[in-house]
């Protein structure tokens, strides 16, 4: 620090401090009519916020808002008042409290001299004595006891925090494994909860579909009202179940997989992107690759729902399709694997291996 | 008047073992028989099939002239020696594709792309027609939709209100995945995307859920119910007059829009007020004291 400052000292003395250059007055400084006008402009400012302050609550007195209130040019005249008239008293104080300091705060230059960080090597010696005096003065080398047991008590109070965690629970058991869909449910439209036969569908038809189990019927007729799925489990079960319908020419499907578990062209698979989960139904009628929006993971509907393209890790999971006694179509099985993200858990098989596990499963 | 009669029998009678006798007499017994059915048949189908026809030999014409060059002569669809498809087979299409594909300008195509792009149509209405016409002659497919089909004028208010509420679980389940919640239209694979819902003609969006055209699926009959599909057509109409409550839409894009406008008109005018406070204030060369 000290070689610092002596460098410093001995350049200040090769090349002389020029000191600062003259100061320029503001013309508010010098010119009472040109303060007394800054002091007006600024007065201005803050009684314009004033006022839109007092609008804002006339504003959201008397304004109706929500889709049953008027509108000004195609907007709601509600938010775009309380947004106006608030946005301007904010804007109006910063306006005025900048100008203020512009024009009619002090005009001086301040210099702020720069220090070395450390303390002097009196005071730190000084707080190190005290420190020493402090330990002496406490004993806590003289008493292990007493400072083993603090060190003790301290410790243990990380078992309160441990113990919370259990809230976090219960552990999900299975639940990532299953969803709603059992062997022999149909397959319905999704918000109308229509079963579906292979003949209502052309090629390149594509139906967003569900579990009818989900809408409190089997077979089309109402469940008993023990086995009604409800509220939030209803959701859940819901956002799991999501299913894709979409039949193309037989000749167009690749995999042997696809075709077994296929009814003549139809084909289904999970609609919850096995990447971060969301829901996706953009699919291309001349290629059958489903799009996700979210990350653009490409899966190829023809072949095991195979990535093609994105950042998705795992295939996309195919329902097994069957028909029932009436036509219509139903699953064979729930989804032979887990649908939606990967978990820490999930084990990694192709395609063709879960065909195979699941063909000895089924035939038991 | 019977001896006048029984005179051209008898004329008649000495021609009857001529040499076009036989064949006048077929002429004439079809021709009978033809009269008759016109006469005792509902007079309108016949009128119809006749003018289909017609139409469709009209259309063949046009047919010839701006799309067998792609699609082939009969409208078999061609493909090139390296097997790209030049132009699809149209047979099944039905009338409501050609309706909509020369109706909204698609067809004629101009170049092949990522995507067909829309364009004032090159046709009148009853030369699309009688394309129709000829397309949906050569397999049945689906018919273009009459104004029955996708409009709510005749509903009740309560009605049409249920008919957009329906539409709209259908249309946010169905349709938002490519085309936006707001109908807007949005981008998909390849450089191709999903055009805007809200200023197509409600006889177009039907025809395009019932064919499926280009990378779109087919949303047929038995797929989405006709009821259903007005019910979607409905809540698009609805949409067209929804006002902004929440304030600008900003082109209804979402984040994209939204975070250009926040970033560059927000962000660059918090900038603006930046520099406009750094800057130097007006100085003057006057000393203090001196001004009166």
């Amino acid at each position: 620090m000290s070689d610092s400052h002596e460098i410093q000292a001995h350049t200040d003395a090769l090349l002389p401090d020029p000191g600062h250059p003259e100061h320029h007055w503001r013309p508010t400084d010098v010119d009472p009519r040109s303060e007394r006008r800054a002091e007006r402009q600024v007065s201005l400012l803050f009684g314009l916020s004033i006022l839109c302050t007092i609008l804002f609550v006339i504003f959201y007195v008397t304004i109706e808002g929500g889709i049953d209130g008027p509108t000004v040019m195609g907007l709601g005249a509600s938010n775009l008042a309380l947004g106006l008239s608030l946005g301007g008293a904010l804007l109006f104080i910063g306006i005025g409290v900048i100008q203020w300091a512009r024009k009619l705060m002090a005009d001086v230059e301040l210099v702020e001299e720069r220090h070395p960080a450390s303390s002097t090597e009196a005071d730190r010696s000084a707080t190190i004595a005290a420190l020493q005096a402090g330990l002496e003065e406490s004993g806590i080398a003289r008493r292990p006891l007493i400072r083993n047991l603090l060190i003790g008590s301290v410790g243990v109070l990380v078992a309160p925090a441990v113990v919370m965690l259990r809230d976090l629970g219960p552990l999900p058991g299975d639940k990532l494994r299953h969803t709603v869909w059992a062997k022999n449910m149909r397959v319905v439209r999704d918000v109308v909860g229509t079963p579906i036969r292979p003949s209502d569908l052309e090629i390149g038809d594509l139906v967003n579909s569900s579990a009818e189990i989900l809408f409190g019927t089997d077979k089309g007729q109402p469940l008993p009202e023990s086995d009604v799925i409800e509220g939030t489990e209803l959701q859940v079960e819901k956002a799991k179940a999501a299913t894709v319908l979409l039949r193309m020419d037989p000749d167009d499907i690749v995999s042997d997989a696809t075709r077994n578990w296929s009814v003549s062209g139809i084909v289904a698979y999970s609609k919850i992107c096995t990447h971060v989960g969301c829901p996706i139904s953009l699919n291309e009628r001349t290629t059958h690759h489903l799009l996700c929006p979210c990350h653009q993971s490409t899966f190829d509907l023809a072949d095991s729902g195979k990535v093609i393209f994105g950042p998705a890790g795992r295939h996309l999971p195919q329902l097994p399709l069957g028909l029932d006694d009436e036509g219509y179509l139903v699953a064979l099985s729930d989804y032979p694997e887990p649908v939606g993200p990967s978990f820490w858990e999930r084990e990694t098989k192709s395609p063709g291996a879960i065909f195979n596990d699941w063909n000895k499963e089924n035939a038991q | 008047m019977v001896r006048l009669l029984n005179r051209s029998a008898g004329r008649l009678s000495r021609h009857r073992r001529g040499p076009i006798a036989g064949l006048v007499m077929l002429l004439l017994g079809l021709a009978l028989s033809g009269g008759l059915y016109a006469t005792f048949s509902p007079s309108s189908s016949a009128d119809e099939a006749q003018d289909q026809a017609a139409m469709a030999a009209k259309g063949r014409e046009l047919f010839l002239v701006s799309c067998a060059f792609c699609h082939g002569q009969n409208g078999e669809g061609l493909t090139a020696n390296d097997g790209q498809l030049i132009g699809p087979a149209l047979a099944g299409v039905g009338a409501a594709a050609v309706d909509f594909q020369v109706g909204t300008g698609r067809m004629p195509m101009v170049q092949p792309g990522a995507q067909v792009q829309k364009k004032k149509p090159n046709f009148s209405q009853t030369e699309i027609d009688e394309l129709a016409a000829y397309v949906a002659s050569l397999a049945p497919g689906p018919a273009i939709p009459t104004a029955e089909d996708y409009s709510t004028d005749g509903m009740s208010s309560a009605d049409k209100q249920e008919a957009i509420v329906r539409g709209g679980q259908i249309f946010l389940t169905n349709c938002t995945a490519c085309h936006n919640f707001t109908g807007e239209g949005g981008a998909m694979p390849r450089g191709g995307f999903a055009p805007k819902l809200l200023d197509t003609d409600p006889k177009y969006i039907y025809e395009a859920m019932l064919t499926g055209p280009q990378s779109m699926d087919t949303f047929s009959n038995g797929n989405i119910t006709p009821e259903m599909k007005r019910d979607v057509i409905a809540y698009i109409e609805s949409m067209k007059t929804q006002p902004g409550y929440g304030g600008f839409g900003l082109g209804n894009l979402g984040p994209v829009s939204e975070g250009l406008f926040a970033w560059i008109v927000g962000l660059g005018s918090l900038v603006g007020f930046a520099v406009w406070i750094a800057a130097h204030s007006t100085r003057t060369n006057k000393k203090k004291g001196t001004a009166k």
